[in-house]
């Protein structure tokens, strides 16, 4: 069983570093095959939660990694509604974890994503996602809990997965109730059931996999266990070759795609992703396939990581990629903006009142 | 015999609460959860590091008796 479990994270993570790239070519943004974060923001664009033009439409990746976990743990019979774990909490950690991935631009799959396309600014980023998951452990070790889930009513769990046909449909027909961007990355997008079956295939095979990017550093650093790690692995591997393959691999801080160099804001909005999935116990990644299994804790968090989107950009909290004097690598706009640099150092002030105020010591033997 | 009820916690939180009832040293122990995921990680944290344990699993609940 062992082996076959790393099996299934190791394939998880190739098919993440094939799809991130494959979708990239097919009509992704740049460095944008797969990132979760950036896609909830198109979809509360697309459904008019928030009005920037540039970022509106319904990633079908999304609702396939949705979906996909959720007939998977019906045919397996892991289905199972539960929830009652501190959902408001849940709902602003989400709030607050796309508030920091937009500070950033991009969720830990695309800062992956990122790195292996050569992006130094993602591998600067890293480190605050590696400071961010490991005082995360040290809440864990300190007994945070947001405390014990409950069986629901098979329905509540049912309600997000179930959601995703009508959205896919409304999708598919090019609804005018949506909005779709006519210019910018939510202009840009694959072929929709190409990007349907693909994230199909990683929603079944990451439910099988419990592949997690926060849970990979997190197992290493609190019980020294690699297992999912070998998933973080994986996408970075296949990604970089497919990219030096691709000729999409470019080494440097500037001219990245949808990406800012002001190191210090990639560094806190991912502090901010690591420590609030850790809190969360998954990334964004992780909440969408444990939403298509039932949980109704995960799907309070995708609805936060959704609305999180929608207030980031009426509230310009989210950044900009570098802006450059034509033709050369002067900075002229793009990057953190200030009101993204406040909201990214409240929700790490709040996320640590959050940790504190759910800890509680383990008694001693 | 001591019981860890870890059952509608979620991941890391059932591992962490058998290590701490490991390094507690009261054998035999029984720890119970209700999720396939914290079931397969106390599987692999307990083999990884050499326990011993026995696990039943009755109506999506699983039952481990950790002995020294």
């Amino acid at each position: 069983m062992k082996k076959k479990n790393l099996i299934a994270v190791i394939v998880t993570g190739v098919l993440l570093g094939f799809a991130g790239v494959f979708l990239m070519i097919k009509g992704n943004p740049g460095n944008m095959g797969f990132c979760i974060a950036c896609f909830l923001r198109d979809i509360a664009g697309a459904l008019k939660l928030h009005t920037a033009p540039v970022v509106q439409y319904v990633r079908p990746e999304v609702i396939g990694i949705i979906f996909g976990s959720f007939l998977i743990s019906l045919i397996t019979r892991e289905f199972r509604a539960r929830g009652g774990s501190s959902p408001l909490t849940r709902f602003f950690l989400g709030f607050m974890v796309m508030i920091g991935a937009l500070v950033f631009l991009g969720c830990p799959l695309r800062m992956v994503l990122r790195m292996a396309a050569g992006d130094l600014n993602a591998w600067i980023g890293l480190i605050g996602f590696m400071i961010g998951v490991f005082v995360g452990t040290l809440f864990l070790r300190n007994g945070f809990s947001l405390g014990r889930t409950y069986m629901k009513n098979p329905l509540e769990g049912a309600i997000v997965p179930v959601l995703q046909i009508p959205l896919f449909i409304m999708l598919l027909v090019a609804s005018p109730l949506l909005a779709f961007s006519e210019k910018g990355p939510g202009s840009m997008h694959a072929d929709i059931w190409l990007a349907l079956i693909l994230s199909l295939a990683v929603g079944v095979i990451g439910q099988r996999s419990r592949i997690c990017m926060a849970g990979g550093f997190r197992d290493v650093f609190m019980i020294k266990e690699f297992h999912l790690f070998w998933g973080n692995i994986a996408i970075l591997v296949v990604a970089l070759v497919y990219n030096l393959i691709n000729s999409s691999f470019k080494l440097s801080l500037l001219h990245q795609p949808v990406s800012h160099s002001q190191w210090l804001w990639n560094i806190l909005g991912l502090f901010v992703v690591g420590l609030g999935s850790v809190l969360l116990g998954g990334c964004p990644m992780r909440q969408l396939i444990l939403s298509g299994t039932g949980n109704t804790d995960s799907a309070i968090t995708v609805i936060g990581l959704v609305a999180g989107a929608a207030f980031a950009h009426n509230f310009g909290l989210a950044s900009g990629g570098d802006v450059y004097e034509e033709g050369t690598s002067i900075i002229t706009g793009g990057g953190a903006s200030p009101a993204g640099r406040i909201a990214a150092i409240v929700c790490i002030v709040v996320m640590l009142i959050i940790g504190f105020a759910y800890s509680k010591k383990p008694k001693k033997a | 015999m001591k019981t860890v009820d870890a059952r509608g916690l979620s991941c890391p939180e059932p591992v962490l609460l058998v290590r701490q009832a490991i390094a507690e040293g009261e054998f035999p122990f029984v720890v119970l959860v209700d999720d396939a995921t914290p079931n397969e990680n106390i599987r692999r944290f307990a083999t990884n590091n050499g326990h011993k344990f026995e696990v039943v699993e009755e109506a999506g609940e699983y039952k481990f008796t950790f002995t020294k």
